[in-house]
């Protein structure tokens, strides 16, 4: 007797919503409707899924129309973050594709009587021998899609993909390129008015007394909103929208606000405070040999903002109890489920709906943005409210990427082989995100009458990728670690989920005092982390990019090379740097060279793309990002007292993909960060002699490393 | 309100507005042209790029009295899905961004050099480009795609 095979599991996203005709519908028109979840931030992630449900239907991808995200109909899919759209969605989507398409082969193989395994499709003509043909459209009455998944269809072997796997233009790409209003900023709704939010400029502060005469004689004035502590404004432009905010901020009395911490010992601070602590990984071996010494490092990162060039936006609308919002969040049935608590309404008389906005790299104020709209419509009479973040508040209010202290110690034997190791994390949490918990997570609810307490960052599970544990337990095959992290139960600055959590400090700390070992060795970094690696998929991208920056470059005066490598999350994408810098004081990188592996990759030049993308933010970060504040206020709050790379800084970006295309997808838009900031420290080391533990690699912070070396 | 003449991606527009407020803010309101984008309101991130004249500059912090009799280019004036300028042939060629916010005043600063400059060197273009920001990293794409435009304006 032989057991039964276990039934086919559907990829989650289809688990969770399981019905056909959430995903795809045939539409009129020759069109086919493809309804995820998952939202575009820039990241080109609805080419990517009309690609894959183009390929699974065989239809041509022009009759793709991807329907945006709204949760008065789309899939729920959570949140668009961590690089798992491609995972989640693209999954979800093909397999279903494939579920459609067996079931309109079994219809039209009736209806043309033709058995449906001689049947083709063709740009979604259904035909067979003697010219018999039909359509998707003209069998669609016939076929209903309102039935769940079975998981019982089979995608299309690899091989057999025409557009899955090949580079095709964005869809949206048009769009912007001629100005069709395509992003949330630019969307005209009937009877528009304009909203502002009053904020402090001290940190923490409470609004605790509100003169509005000078605001109620500004031209244009609709009306003053304030619900406690929130207070607002909507006018019938946004010129007078900013005239009377800037009217009430003059009557505003605000409390003494929250200390800040010393911006100059983030380390002090952040070791300082009481945390939650978690064993994330411990390996022992059984060989007891002694070390012959320590080597104990720490390493920091600061505070990083998001800082999208698009200040946060949103448009609300009451009809009677119930709200309509338009928003670039990334998770609209999350942000709907925080805005139901702060109005105390079921989620029914809610809609969320996603519209473009800029990119945004993780959580930032799209969602706070939502809630100020919503709380500031309810005073324009059933108009639809635009709000819009001044770039100061996008820059002060807005949650962080959280600042971390990371601390090695690595015992190695008499030959400086590494026989322990033990990596221990200092960092507030890495999310904050709507949705998730009891209490709302946005900024307004802080705010009102009755007010929730701000929302202490947490760590999403290690089995997600972690938070600020993201990527600590290395890939190397090292005999023994532990690695622990320690959760700060204090938040004085807002941080939450920005580009990599806690990868990009982790590789950074893991990566340097690996190549300072390396050092020690005289071994070759190449050399030395193949030797470490037991996967073959790691090595190729190690090897791939090392043969491409032609490792090991010639020894030149004020020139340097670094390599840097890590498995995002440790279970997605493969990527390895090598940078090649210039350094006296002040670090020029000239070129970035990277081999990464995301598996089947949908869109090479997508890919490429966010490659491309996120080693030029991971420089940009390494050479100039830190929020900077004093003890009572946020001070970076402009480009200039927050400056990122430009276009004369930018180095050239040299991307290898190594295409698998029978293996899973996963996303390519936070693999380049960790890799590339270690291959930027590791090449200042080589240029220079001197190892800068403290990002950003300033001149001030390569001073202060010198003189601590001498 | 003064009326404020000037000419608008071609075409003679006047309009009523106080003469400190911002050409933006009556582009983007009044005006319903939203290919410029707000980005910080204090001309640091180029995102509200138009033409004046010849020259790129920032919108948002422009005073209307400033610009009457001028002639204002914004991205619409540059071309069209039908009669596209080379540079949105070439930043669609290269898939030159990711998100795309930053485009429309990065064509006009492009637009701006090709006009003075209709061979630039990659380091012209960097250095013509550097008043803008892009957050998402397509910088690089945005160089080749400025250099395909003028590479191609010059074939034709």
């Amino acid at each position: 007797m032989t057991a039964p095979s276990p039934a086919p599991k559907l990829p989650v996203s289809l688990a969770a919503n399981p019905k056909l005709s959430s995903w795809v519908r045939f539409t009129d028109e020759g069109h086919v409707a493809i309804s995820p979840g998952k939202v575009e931030i820039g990241q080109g992630i609805v080419t990517a899924l009309a690609q894959i449900a183009a390929d699974e239907l065989d239809v041509d991808i022009g009759r793709i129309e991807m329907i945006r995200a709204s949760t008065a109909s789309s899939p729920n899919e959570g949140v668009t973050s961590g690089s798992l759209s491609i995972q989640q969605s693209g999954r979800a989507l093909r397999q279903v594709c494939a579920e459609v398409r067996q079931l309109f082969l079994a219809v039209a193989s009736e209806r043309l009587g033709v058995d449906a395994s001689r049947l083709d499709i063709n740009d979604g003509t259904i035909s067979g021998p003697g010219n018999v043909r039909t359509s998707y459209w003209e069998l669609a009455g016939e076929v209903s899609l309102d039935r769940d998944a079975s998981a019982g269809a089979t995608a299309k072997l690899a091989a057999a993909r025409g557009v899955a796997g090949h580079s095709v233009q964005r869809v949206d790409i048009p769009d912007k390129v001629f100005a069709r209003p395509r992003f949330i900023h630019d969307r005209p709704l009937p009877g528009l008015l304009h909203g502002r939010v009053l904020r402090p400029d001290i940190s923490g502060a409470r609004l605790i007394a509100l003169d509005e005469d000078a605001a109620r004689g500004v031209p244009g004035l609709v009306a003053i909103a304030r619900e406690g502590g929130f207070a607002g404004v909507v006018a019938e432009t946004e010129a007078a929208a900013e005239a009377a905010l800037k009217a009430l901020r003059k009557g505003a009395t605000w409390s003494a606000g929250e200390p800040l911490p010393d911006e100059d010992d983030l380390a002090g601070f952040l070791r300082s405070q009481p945390v939650e602590t978690t064993i994330i990984d411990t390996r022992t071996s059984a060989a007891t040999k002694k070390a012959a010494y320590t080597l104990r490092r720490q390493y920091t990162r600061p505070y990083i903002a998001h800082a999208s060039i698009a200040p946060s936006c949103a448009m609300a609308q009451w009809n009677g109890d119930r709200v309509r919002v338009w928003t670039h969040s990334q998770g609209v049935y999350l942000l709907r489920a925080d805005l139901a608590i702060v109005l105390k309404l079921p989620v029914e008389s809610i809609i969320v709906e996603h519209t473009e906005g800029a990119g945004c790299y993780g959580h930032n104020a799209a969602d706070d943005v939502a809630l100020d709209a919503v709380l500031l419509a309810k005073a324009a009479a059933g108009h639809p409210v635009r709000v819009q973040w001044s770039r100061h508040d996008e820059m002060s209010h807005a949650p962080f990427g959280a600042a971390m202290a990371i601390e090695i110690e690595a015992d190695l034997d008499a030959d400086n082989e590494i026989i322990g190791w033990r990596h221990a994390i200092w960092s507030n949490g890495h999310a904050a995100r709507p949705g998730r918990a009891a209490q709302p997570a946005l900024l307004a609810a802080t705010e009102i009458a009755n007010p929730y307490p701000r929302m202490i960052s947490s760590n999403p599970p290690a089995a997600n990728g972690g938070g600020g544990d993201r990527n600590s337990v290395p890939l190397y095959d090292l005999p023994a670690w532990t690695i622990t992290s320690h959760r700060l139960l204090t938040m004085p600055v807002r941080t939450s989920a920005l580009r990599t959590l806690g990868g990009q400090g982790n590789v950074f700390a893991i990566e340097s005092l690996l190549d300072e070992i390396v050092a020690l060795r005289g071994e070759d970094p190449i050399e030395f982390r193949l030797r470490h690696l037991r996967d073959e998929r790691a090595k190729d991208v190690i090897r791939a990019a090392a043969r491409r920056a032609h490792w090991k470059p010639q020894k030149r005066a004020g020139v340097g090379h670094g390599v840097g490598f890590a498995r995002y999350k440790n279970t997605g994408a493969y990527c390895a740097a090598i940078a090649e810098i210039e350094g006296a004081d002040d670090i020029r990188v000239k070129r970035l060279t990277l081999a990464v592996d995301v598996g089947e990759a949908i869109n090479p030049d997508g890919v490429i793309n966010q490659i491309e993308g996120g080693a030029i933010q991971a420089t940009s970060w390494v050479l100039k990002e830190r929020v900077r504040f004093d003890r009572t206020h946020i001070t970076s709050t402009s480009w200039t007292d927050y400056p990122i790379l430009t276009f004369s800084e930018v180095p050239a970006v040299d991307v290898e993909i190594i295409q698998r295309p029978e293996i899973e997808p996963v996303g390519a838009g936070e693999a380049a960060h960790g890799p590339v900031t270690a291959a930027i420290a590791n090449a200042v080391f080589d240029c220079l002699g001197v190892r800068v533990r403290d990002l950003p690699i300033t001149r001030d912070r390569i001073i202060a490393a010198m003189e601590l070396a001498s | 309100m003064p009326t404020i003449r000037f000419h608008l991606n071609g075409t003679a527009t006047a309009v009523e507005a106080d003469s400190d407020q911002t050409l933006l803010d009556v582009l983007r309101g009044r005006l319903g042209v939203t290919g410029p984008h707000f980005g910080c309101g204090a001309n640091e991130c180029g995102a509200c790029y138009v033409m004046v004249g010849d020259h790129a500059m920032a919108s948002c912090d422009m005073p209307m009295w400033s610009v009457a009799d001028k002639k204002v280019t914004t991205i619409e004036g540059l071309g069209t899905a039908e009669q596209p300028h080379p540079l949105q042939r070439a930043f669609i060629a290269e898939q030159a961004m990711q998100c795309g916010y930053c485009v429309s005043g990065i064509m006009i600063s492009a637009a701006a050099l090709l006009k003075r400059n209709p061979s630039p060197t990659e380091a012209e273009v960097r250095a013509a480009l550097d008043r803008n920001l892009c957050r998402c990293g397509s910088h690089n794409r945005m160089v080749r795609a400025v250099l395909r435009a003028a590479s191609e304006t010059a074939a034709s």
